[in-house]
């Protein structure tokens, strides 16, 4: 099964709240792949990419380092889709 | 065996099987499930969610058509999080694991995950606490809200055991197979008093945390008479209580033969009983209980039931209904009476220090012009359809009575100006439950074409009793002398001056104060419909004289316990059953 991982830090300002946590998880239930996004802040959480209440809890501020990881078929497209979405600050500024 | 000791505000006994509804807002208490209707949780848990997401994806398409694509955004997030698998797999390994109900479930597994929102430092993520709150409420809304919808639809007796019924829930009850009501919270002027009274079946309130303690499919007795709630009564309770059902059984197969017998004393004094109603599907049981009009519609249960403000058309297809199933006798309809001990006051933006000397009823609708015309704009449309008549509640002073006539006369020259038909000199009444309207009555009476007596507010503001109190309710009592004089002045301002007097307080309703009544030259006692045979059946055995002269030996007294003992004398001597 291919696997592919991402390291990405939230940059926009009012952080993973509501509605881009909603949209990443729109975008990563397009994919197959499983996704697994870990927070490299402190405890290490970790959740399921594909669940809202999770990602939520994940609690990421502007500046938090997180890391996506697929694992599919699609884990790599899947992967730079997400990153990209979290580069581009989810289209707010 | 648990004896639970409440407040009767519906006499009566019921014993039947419980339906227990958990209303949201609540710690729901953790209740077993038999093993077998486990899986019959996790359905009720599916439906739910089902029905949530299809209720938010109306409300987004109605949001965003009105308020654009953004605001109708937000409830994308809610939308997420009720089909969160994350939600899901917890919930229903909950259920099948511990056994519980679907609504213990999701309260568990929200609230844990509220904890986790509420611990973030950052202000707008712990704020999203909220969200997750109306989700919860949104999820067991749904699950009690098929437990109400199933109790629409019933095929054998049950008893409804609640928080606090909601006026949306009681509206859906099917009427015929709830046979009593218990709840936790509540007083005598409570909706679930009012309407248990209006369906003429017991009820006990203030019970404190009964919901926790009786499951669904508990046998339980409802004693409206004594206040008391007996969980899964032993064998010599049920006899004792079966024993009083059968004995009042036996009464009202009694009352049941006067049904269609006419209300006249022995000496052809004849009188006219009329019913109080909340919903216009009361009407058919109040004429067959021999009801020869309504006497009080109370409109404010539009507004209860749906929980907004009614529509015009709302307004009107409940009295165009009311008209048609009424078949030419009259209807009284009272504009909305909402305020103080009503659901307003939850709703007020800042709640009122003293709700009953507040802003409600007719005052409430001359501060909001817009909607009491909507509201006569409908009786108006409604009154060429039948023998339809206007009742302002709660008027205090001549000022209140000429301004509701005069926007009634705005409203009609709107109607004229659209070609609407309606019917002229519609006659107008104004309730009696203000002690400076009933002192001013003669005054009142050159103005108004009748007057009902609305003795409960009477009682409560000439006595300064808050009879939801428990402290003073003991003080709430219709029999004291000065509550008498006043009603007695009132009935005979209306007598001098031609214009028709009623009661329609729940005194016209109680068998001892009907020979009082009588006598003081009441002619249109308006009740609840389960009360009509008792009080026509008192009619039909006395004489006006003679209640002349219990009225006036009544009014010699000076204390309401002489009154009340006297009354009893009287009253046993015609129905002894009841006393």
């Amino acid at each position: 099964m291919p696997t592919a991982s991402r390291d990405v830090v939230i940059s926009n300002k009012l952080g993973l709240h509501a509605r881009p946590a909603m949209q990443f998880v729109e975008l990563a239930n397009q994919f197959s792949s499983r996704v697994q996004v870990q927070s490299l802040a402190g405890e290490n959480v970790c959740a399921d990419g594909k669940s809202i209440m999770q990602m939520m809890i994940l609690a990421a501020v502007e500046g938090t380092p997180l890391r996506i990881v697929a694992e599919g078929p699609d884990a790599e497209p899947a992967v730079e889709k997400l990153a990209a979405l979290i580069n581009d600050k989810f289209g707010e500024e | 065996m648990e004896i639970k000791k409440g407040i009767g505000v519906s006499p009566g006994v019921a014993i039947s099987t419980a339906v227990v509804l958990d209303a949201e807002d609540l710690a729901i208490p953790r209740r077993p499930v038999d093993p077998k209707d486990v899986e019959r949780e996790v359905e009720r848990f599916r439906d739910a969610i089902k029905r949530s997401l299809e209720q938010l994806r109306e409300l987004r398409t109605a949001v965003t058509s009105r308020y654009g694509k953004e605001i109708g955004g937000i409830f994308d997030f809610h939308t997420g999080i009720i089909s969160d698998t994350s939600l899901h797999e917890p919930v229903i390994s909950t259920i099948r694991a511990q056994h519980v109900t679907a609504e213990y479930a999701v309260s568990v597994i929200i609230r844990r995950y509220a904890s986790n929102f509420q611990a973030m430092s950052d202000k707008y993520l712990s704020d999203r606490v909220k969200d997750i709150y109306d989700i919860e409420r949104r999820i067991l809304h749904n699950l009690v809200g098929q437990k109400a919808e199933s109790l629409s639809h019933l095929d054998h007796d049950i008893v409804v055991v609640a928080h606090d019924l909601l006026p949306s829930q009681t509206a859906a009850l099917d009427r015929t197979h709830v046979k009593g009501f218990a709840t936790d919270v509540g007083g005598r002027t409570s909706h679930t008093a009012i309407v248990a009274r209006a369906l003429g079946i017991p009820a006990v309130v203030g019970l404190g945390n009964l919901t926790a303690e009786v499951s669904g499919g508990d046998t339980v007795i409802i004693d409206g008479n004594r206040g008391v709630v007996i969980i899964n009564p032993d064998e010599e309770q049920l006899a004792e209580h079966r024993e009083y059902e059968r004995r009042r059984e036996v009464l009202e197969a009694e009352l049941r033969e006067l049904e269609s017998l006419p209300a006249v004393t022995l000496d052809g004094h004849a009188v006219s009983l009329q019913a109080n109603i909340e919903f216009p599907e009361e009407i058919d049981d109040a004429i067959k209980r021999g009801a020869s009009g309504i006497g009080l519609y109370r409109t404010e249960f539009l507004y209860l039931a749906s929980g907004k403000e009614p529509t015009e058309e709302d307004h009107y297809n409940a009295y165009a209904e009311s008209v048609k199933r009424l078949g030419g006798r009259p209807l009284v309809l009272r504009t909305l009476d909402l305020g103080a001990d009503k659901y307003t006051q939850a709703k007020a933006l800042s709640p009122e220090r003293n709700p009953f000397l507040g802003d409600r009823s007719i005052r409430m609708c001359l501060h909001d012009i817009p909607m009491f015309k909507r509201q006569l704009r409908a009786i108006l449309r409604a009154s060429v359809l039948g023998d339809v008549r206007i009742m302002f509640p709660m008027i205090s002073t001549l000022m209140e009575l000429r301004q509701a006539r005069m926007i009634l006369k705005d409203v009609e020259e709107e109607l004229e100006d659209e070609g609407i038909p309606f019917r002229r000199e519609i006659p107008v009444g104004m309730m009696m439950e203000v002690p400076s309207a009933a002192i001013m009555a003669n005054q009142f009476a050159r103005e108004v074409n009748f007057f009902s007596i609305g003795t409960n507010d009477l009682i409560q503001y000439t006595l300064a009793v808050d009879r939801t109190n428990e402290k003073v309710a003991g003080l709430f009592c219709p029999a004291h002398p000065a509550v008498l004089t006043l009603i007695r002045d009132v009935i005979r301002a209306g007598h001098r001056n031609n214009v028709s007097v009623s009661v329609c307080g729940e005194m016209a309703g109680e068998p001892l104060y009907t020979l009082l009544l009588l006598g003081l030259g009441l002619t249109v006692f308006s009740m609840n419909s389960p009360d009509i045979g008792e009080v026509k059946k008192i009619i039909r055995s006395t004489t006006l004289e003679h209640a002349r002269q219990v009225a006036r030996r009544v009014m010699s007294f000076d204390s309401e316990r002489q009154v009340l003992h006297y009354l009893r004398e009287e009253t046993r001597k015609i129905i002894p059953e009841v006393f």
